[in-house]
């Protein structure tokens, strides 16, 4: 139920929902607006000039709407540039891949004498790529921790076997040289690529390419043959939260890495050693047409059944992740300019409470006038211009310091980077590296709700200042 | 009124039989019962009458602040007893010059913005005219020079006389002077009042609210309320005039 309200909203494109209800009033209110000041200047330069007998309260009563319109602009530029980020890095995985990951079996799955090998086999990939006939292409990935060194100069960072092809469907760009190729998979040359981190760390003055790097586990050389352009992280895969980060990877022939490495990996952890036997972490398949993507996955799921009970696989699918992303992205936007609203309606209690101080103040002024010749009209326009004053400064204003959301946050990211280095590091890359998007419509959006806000707290201080009778608002001391 | 021979012609206003009750919870108060009397242009009329007479009353329906229970009341060629509200302020703001007791100037307004308060409600901008008439009233009532003050820079017959100015930017029909001295010293007093002479021999009609009787004789006529009745309505002799002006001159306390 909930779901199909949230498709829904996706669907028919919420915001022009928005867009046009906002358009509707919006004209109204600008209309009414725009009238008074052509044809009563004089009525707002007067609410000004009442405004600025108390320009303490004026100016208190103005940050209300403030705070209000720039949390709404902030808090909507944010979760978009959030969701936008999360997005971007679930469409970095390629809408039209599934990735089928081994993972950590439960420790109770594993038999507690020797080591159990678990997760894909080159086996089942031979299956797959065979005989799964939606896909394009099949890769066969092998990831691990390892140690790099050229000279002096050591690096931790992880090791990917791989085929020429994950180049292509992990968005990898060559800068100098060549990625793996075929021929050298073939022929199990002991040959590596960079990325663009590993080579700068490992070779800040010399031409990577063609230099040899050291792998201390396996005293290993490895001859390097390219170099990769820098690369942002992709959205996390598998069990593990993480962002998918590219920036420590060295990637070799993924025979290579079967030859020379094996699967078996010992590790040693406080004096125990430690060990897993993997045949593969990944294989990543492409689907001829994204429309292919779902059932595929359901065959391949189906394929891989007998290893539900070890629990050792996961198979992601990046097109659902992103619907899900979309979904949560919404949700997510609606509750920030939930949130935001509560603020501009405090602001809105804020404009009433002060009108309605100020309509007891100036009873006497307001009988003046209507013995004068005011009309109930004309009062009411006199309190309404200066609610429209006060909620409009908020607004303008709001929105000048609403358009500076992009700067501040990255100086304050900057700022907390440097005091807090460390707790920064523990927050999640989406939060570390969010560039906060402004949604024009919250511009548009914030600036007519706060003229909105100013009219709906102002027309009820105003109906009552102009319902008094003369004679008794004269009588007023 | 449907009478042929019914004119408002020559006359400020026209009272005929001005009836007013206010409903209160448990009875119905007779503020007037029935008042009936003429103004005509260029007459000085002071209303007298004690508290509860039905004086404010009636003031405040000559002021078109409120409406009559029945009867009529003509200003010019309506009878402002049936109009609406938003007919009323407009009459207010054409047709009746206010002064009030407590003066009753804007606060935040300079003299020259409170002389034109009535302009601005009129729906029109104001014309260089207006304007320059704005001006003479300021110099008329000797406040030339402080036309930038505030009305707390200004002493109370200073504020009285912005009033005055401000009762007549519109031109009206009659000033409304309700208690205009209540707040004024013997001295200031003298001023406004001869002011008040000043402007009715140059033909401007007065309605003068008060309960002074040194007040009330400086008036050509004089209307007494009681009970919401008129009680009795008197003109008063020049001679009687003048020794009024002259006894307020000669017991004036000496300036030390």
């Amino acid at each position: 139920m909930m779901g199909n309200a949230m498709q829904y909203l996706m669907d028919i494109s919420f915001s022009e929902v928005v867009n046009r209800v906002f358009w509707f009033f919006g004209a109204i209110l600008a209309v009414w607006f725009v009238n008074i000041v052509i044809n009563h200047p004089s009525a707002v330069m007067l609410g000004i000039k009442n405004l600025w007998l108390h320009p303490m309260r004026s100016i208190l009563t103005v940050l209300g709407i403030f705070v209000g319109v720039a949390s709404v602009i902030w808090l909507l530029a944010i979760s978009k540039g959030i969701g936008d980020e999360v997005q971007r890095q679930i469409e970095n995985l390629g809408a039209d891949t599934i990735m089928i990951r081994t993972v950590k079996p439960p420790s109770e799955k594993l038999s507690s004498q020797g080591l159990t090998p678990y997760g894909l086999t080159r086996e089942e990939y031979d299956m797959l790529s065979a005989t799964v006939p939606t896909i394009r292409s099949a890769i066969p990935i092998r990831e691990m921790r390892r140690q790099f060194q050229f000279k002096d100069r050591k690096l931790d960072g992880r090791l990917v076997g791989c085929t020429p092809e994950y180049a292509e469907v992990t968005k990898l760009e060559i800068d100098r040289g060549h990625f793996i190729t075929d021929a050298e998979n073939f022929s199990r040359d002991s040959h590596c690529v960079l990325s663009a981190k590993v080579a700068e760390k490992l070779f800040p003055y010399e031409d990577p390419i063609g230099q040899r790097i050291y792998m201390p586990e396996n005293q290993d050389f490895y001859l390097i043959v390219g170099v990769l352009k820098p690369k942002g992280a992709t959205a996390a895969v598998g069990g593990s939260m993480a962002a998918q980060d590219f920036s420590n990877d060295v990637y070799i022939p993924i025979r290579t890495l079967q030859q020379r490495i094996g699967d078996t990996i010992m590790t040693m952890r406080s004096g125990s050693r430690e060990g897993e036997i993997i045949e593969l972490n990944q294989i990543t398949l492409r689907c001829r047409d994204v429309n292919d993507v779902k059932k595929t996955a359901e065959l391949v799921s189906t394929a891989l059944s007998s290893h539900e009970k070890m629990e050792d696989i996961s198979v992601v699918v990046p097109l659902e992740l992103l619907e899900q992303a979309k979904t949560t992205k919404y949700m997510f936007m609606v509750l920030a300019a939930m949130i935001a609203s509560i603020s501009l309606l405090v602001g809105g209690i804020g404009i009433m409470n002060i009108m309605l101080a100020t309509v007891t103040e100036r009873t006497r002024e307001i009988g003046i006038r209507r013995a004068l010749g005011a009309k109930r009209r004309d009062i009411i326009r006199q309190f309404l211009v200066e609610t429209s004053v006060l909620s409009l400064t908020g607004g303008i204003t709001g929105i000048l310091f609403g358009l500076l959301c992009g700067p501040a946050v990255s100086a304050a990211r900057s700022l907390a980077n440097s005091w807090f280095e460390k707790q920064m590091m523990d927050l999640p890359a989406v939060v570390r590296t969010v560039e906060p998007s402004i949604v024009p419509e919250s511009i548009t959006g914030a600036f007519l709700i706060s003229l909105a806000v100013g009219l709906i707290f102002g027309i009820y201080p105003a109906i009552r200042a102009a319902k008094m009778s003369p004679i008794e608002a004269l009588r007023h001391e | 009124m449907s009478f042929s021979d019914f004119s408002t012609e020559g006359f400020a206003c026209r009272v005929v039989d001005l009836k007013k009750e206010f409903v209160l919870k448990s009875e119905t108060v007779r503020a007037l019962r029935g008042v009936t009397f003429d103004v005509p242009t260029g007459d000085y009329v002071a209303i007298m009458g004690p508290s509860g007479s039905g004086k404010s009353t009636l003031l405040n329906l000559l002021g078109c602040l409120d409406q009559p229970t029945s009867g009529s009341l003509w200003l010019g060629d309506d009878d402002v007893a049936k109009m609406t509200d938003d007919q009323l302020a407009d009459i207010r703001s054409r047709r009746i010059g206010f002064v009030f007791q407590a003066y009753n100037l804007i606060q935040q307004l300079t003299v020259v913005e409170n002389i034109q308060v009535p302009l601005f409600y009129q729906g029109k901008p104001l014309s260089r005219e207006q304007h320059q008439r704005c001006l003479d009233l300021a110099n008329m009532v000797g406040l030339g020079e402080r036309l930038d003050h505030r009305p707390t820079q200004l002493s109370g017959g200073q504020q009285q006389r912005v009033a005055i100015a401000r009762s007549l930017i519109n031109d009206p029909f009659f000033i409304l002077a309700d208690e205009p001295t209540g707040n004024l010293d013997s001295r200031t007093t003298e001023e406004i009042l001869q002011l008040f002479e000043r402007l009715n021999n140059e033909g401007r009609t007065i309605i003068l609210v008060t309960h002074e009787d040194e007040v009330s004789k400086r008036a050509k006529r004089v209307i007494r309320l009681k009970d919401g009745r008129l009680q009795w309505d008197r003109t008063n002799s020049q001679e009687v005039r003048d020794e009024a002006a002259r006894y307020a001159i000669e017991n004036m306390p000496v300036e030390v």
